[in-house]
């Protein structure tokens, strides 16, 4: 159970204690900085307080060019310390690592929408495993939320919009639940899209997994709906021009007409579906509908995963996020 | 030209005295004047209403917060409540504040002008200013609105039903209010200076506003563009923001802060000048390094438009574009260190002492230190992260904003009280006040450093419950907060009738506007001055006035 009264947040993924180490430095820096100016004014005012009002007049002093460099110069050498430790932590923090597990997140006025590659499904709950790295690849179905775990020191802003999945990854440490909150003022039940991380020992998570299993995977729910909305009248498995075949794309730099390349991840897929003439590929007509409001994200979440299916995994990029490590920039 | 009989200035002024407050009386008199000094009053009685409509409003989140569950007030009429408090306390109270009032009344007399290059503008910019407050509270009375003070998209575009476009006007036309102060300011420093008041001798005070005013006109107008794109977007659909339109809500984010980051020092730079001037004063001593204190105001001016994006760490913006924004946001922390440094430097050897403003002007350095270290924690990107949208960062603004400008404002209008209405206010009382609003300000915010780092989100209505004591910890504070408040609006009142007459200079203060009488004749000196002395000169007795 939490405790009643806490002053510091639990510790449960492999950055809170790299966050806690950064805020424990910037702490005593700030702390010793803190102190020395109370304690100079203190004795200072103490020392040449007027104690009468006839007092002297003290004589001015204008100002020292030695001092005022190293006051200035001491405290940036500090900052730049301040700066490159939590640039560094940014950049782990926000480079998935290779071989994350993958999971999908929906958040939606004022819910969080979960999907696990295998087809389980929850809301304002994960389940996950401990000491694994776990990415997800999160959508806005409406305005602008944020993903936010305290005791993993981890949020990332979900945006709503074309080309915008938001990821997120980090590895717990710590079985527990813990609190999720939507940061991102999100209207009026904001501070109510809440929910909670579970984190399992890895056998009790494939047991959860059994347990609630039996749906469709991401991947045959993403063919169903592929099937429902048309999209194998022109993309089945096989096309040929002027039909466009979606076999072994995914993950494969494509040609646009205009001479441009892009590299088929999730981000092109979703912005193919919402607005198809955004990037069209070279020696294809531009005859495609937009599927905007027709699909909802978890629907196109869906369809990606399917579309991935058809890649051969060996050709995926281990991480889609261009930053991420090892990953296939280009 | 001037028309006021010569008396002896060294004397205590008496009622009979013609003065800018007593010269004319009528109601027109007042909504028609082009006096500075008295625009700057009309601006005193407005922001201090829009400050207690906005105090008002954060009592009701205070008391909203004292249990984990909604029971004082609705969602909805909660998100209205932190709405309409960041709205008027940013955008009524903090912008104006100081600039408004003291830089109003005061610019012209420290540089030794009779009145702003443009009396009629500055006139015009109170109206504004009334005008974009009245459509602010008309939002609040129609319905209220919802979207956060910060209207991010697309939720203040598509989502909020509630009144974004009317209070966006409002802002939209207080903004201009505020361009014609920084305009009128820049015009007049430039142009009005007394014979021999070169660049190097005018005050800090002076400097800080002039560094203020750049940031005035050059960004108000980027925030007024991204309110009309918002109003035409949600008036007319146009896709800018809204991504269901093809537009890009984080563009929105870019361009507010654009504005509204320098807008901070915009709330924060004139309150460092009354700092220094109130330093010099109470320690009888030159500000240590004039110079550089002046230089670095003009350094936090340009380097506040190239920091915007560190309010966007985790909204997807490229992560080397990140690190680039905590790097530059570093920069900027070097200037406002200095001052504080030049500040502390100031007492050494000084004879010091103990005044309301003084003792404000210690809270002020104190609780800026602080606000501005955390300001580092959250410049750090590792730290942000995890604290960015938590009451970390509403605790470091408050710091920021309340701690170093709030109290930055009641040191001033302490310090230049008795020049203003003629009457000195009760000191005991005063010092009384400061102490209050010193303990009570950091019973308020220091706890909410430590809920931010547990996690609690801002803009919680309702939260977990283990956050509980800390947010009452934080409500007993706001309540010895509010007596800290309340206290000088009944001293000060009563000090108009009952208060002793002010000298010219009571403090023994240097500069122009303590060497003509209180309150100062409308053309505020009888008599050109000229500058001979440094700023500060403080090793020679101030001279009791002359005619």
């Amino acid at each position: 159970m939490q405790n009643a009264f806490p002053l510091f947040p639990e510790s449960a993924s492999t950055m809170s204690g790299q966050v806690d180490a950064l805020t424990f430095f910037l702490t005593l820096v700030s702390g010793l900085m803190t102190l020395l100016i109370f304690a100079t004014i203190t004795i200072l005012a103490i020392k040449y307080r007027r104690r009468s009002p006839n007092d002297p007049l003290p004589a001015p002093i204008h100002g020292s060019w030695l001092l005022e460099s190293t006051w200035s110069i001491v405290p940036f050498l500090v900052m730049l310390i301040m700066f490159a430790w939590g640039a560094r932590l940014f950049f782990d923090n926000y480079t998935p690592p290779v071989g994350a597990m993958e999971i999908f997140v929906v958040g939606k006025q004022w819910m969080w929408k979960v999907q696990h590659p295998e087809g389980q499904r929850e809301i304002n709950e994960l389940h996950i495993p401990v000491g694994r790295p776990i990415m997800l690849t999160m959508a806005s179905e409406d305005v602008i939320h944020s993903f936010f775990i305290p005791a993993f020191r981890v949020k990332h802003d979900v945006v709503p919009g074309v080309g915008r999945y938001s990821q997120l990854w980090f590895n717990a440490t710590k079985v527990g639940d813990y609190h999720l909150f939507c940061a991102e003022y999100c209207g009026n039940q904001h501070s109510g899209m809440t929910g909670w991380i579970h984190v399992m020992e890895p056998a009790d998570y494939q047991a959860w997994l059994s347990l609630h299993g039996g749906n469709a995977t991401m991947a045959q729910a993403g063919e169903t709906l592929f099937g429902q909305l048309g999209c194998a009248t022109c993309h089945a498995p096989g096309a040929t021009p002027p039909n466009l075949s979606l076999t072994n794309m995914y993950g494969h730099p494509v040609q646009l007409v205009g001479g441009a390349t892009v590299l088929a991840d999730e981000n092109y897929i979703r912005e193919s579906i919402i607005n198809p003439r955004a990037k069209v590929v070279l020696g294809y007509p531009p005859v495609m509908p937009t599927y905007q409001g027709q699909v909802t994200e978890e629907g196109v979440l869906q369809l990606i995963a399917y579309i991935k299916s058809l890649s051969r995994p060996s050709e995926r990029p281990a991480a889609n996020n261009a930053n991420a490590r090892e990953g296939t920039k280009k | 030209m001037s028309t006021i009989p010569l008396t002896r200035l060294d004397e205590p002024a008496t009622r009979q005295r013609p003065n800018y407050l007593n010269v004319k009386s009528t109601i027109g008199s007042w909504l028609l004047t082009t006096d500075h000094k008295r625009i700057a009053i009309l601006y005193l009685l407005s922001i201090t209403a829009f400050f207690f409509m906005g105090g008002a409003f954060a009592t009701m989140i205070r008391l909203e917060l004292l249990t984990p569950q909604g029971d004082f007030v609705t969602a909805d009429t909660y998100n209205k409540l932190f709405t309409m408090h960041g709205l008027i306390m940013v955008f009524l109270f903090l912008v104006p504040s100081i600039p408004a009032v003291l830089g109003n009344f005061l610019i012209p007399m420290m540089i030794g002008a009779r009145d702003l290059a443009f009396p009629k503008i500055n006139l015009l910019s109170w109206y504004l200013y009334v005008f974009g407050g009245i459509f602010v509270v008309y939002a609040a009375l129609s319905g209220g609105v919802d979207t956060g003070w910060t209207f991010y998209t697309p939720y203040s575009s598509t989502y909020s039903n509630s009144a974004v476009i009317t209070t966006a006007l409002g802002v939209f036309v207080a903004g201009f209010s505020s361009i014609l102060t920084g305009l009128n300011f820049i015009v007049t420093i430039h142009k009005m200076r007394a014979p021999g008041l070169t660049w190097g001798k005018i005050p800090l005070f002076v400097w800080s506003h002039y560094a203020t005013a750049l940031i005035q006109i050059l960004g108000t107008p980027v925030l007024a563009i991204t309110i009309t794109l918002l109003v035409v977007e949600r008036i007319a659909h146009v896709g800018i923001f809204d991504p269901a339109l093809g537009g890009d809500p984080v563009l929105f984010q870019h361009m507010f802060w654009f504005y509204s980051h320098p807008a901070v020092y915009i709330m924060i730079l004139p309150g460092m000048g009354v700092i220094s001037e109130v330093i010099a004063c109470y320690s009888r001593k030159a500000v240590f390094g004039y110079k550089v204190v002046a230089a670095s105001s003009m350094a936090i001016a340009i380097l506040s438009f190239l920091v915007w994006g560190h309010h966007l760490f985790v909204s997807g913006q490229s992560i080397y574009a990140g690190m680039v924004f905590s790097l530059l946001s570093f920069f900027v922390a070097v200037p406002s260190a200095i001052k504080v440094f030049n500040w502390t430097a100031t007492l050494y050897k000084g004879s010091i002492s103990f005044e309301t403003p003084m003792l404000y002007a210690f809270g002020f350095i104190g609780l800026f230190t602080m606000g501005g270290l955390t300001g580092l924690f959250l410049a750090s990107l590792g730290f942000d992260v995890h604290v960015t949208d938590t009451y970390f960062v509403i605790a470091h603004f408050h710091y920021v904003m309340v701690g170093g400008m709030v109290v930055a404002y009641l040191a001033g209008i302490h310090y230049w009280w008795p020049k203003m209405t003629g009457r000195m206010y009760p000191e005991a009382w005063a010092r009384i006040a400061a102490i209050v609003v010193f303990v009570g300000f950091n019973l308020t915010f220091f706890p909410q450093f430590i809920l931010g780092y547990l996690g609690m989100p801002r803009r919680y209505h309702v939260y977990p419950p283990e956050f509980q004591a800390l947010n009452v910890l934080s409500t007993a504070g706001a309540s010895v907060l509010a007596v800290g408040y309340l206290l000088p609006i009944i001293y000060l009142l009563w000090s108009l009738k009952y208060g002793a007459i002010a000298p010219a200079n009571p403090w023994g203060a240097k500069g122009l506007e303590w060497e003509t009488p209180s309150p100062p004749p409308t053309d505020n000196f009888i008599e050109t001055p000229i500058v001979t002395e440094l700023t500060y000169d403080y090793s020679k007795p101030a001279e009791a006035p002359i005619a």
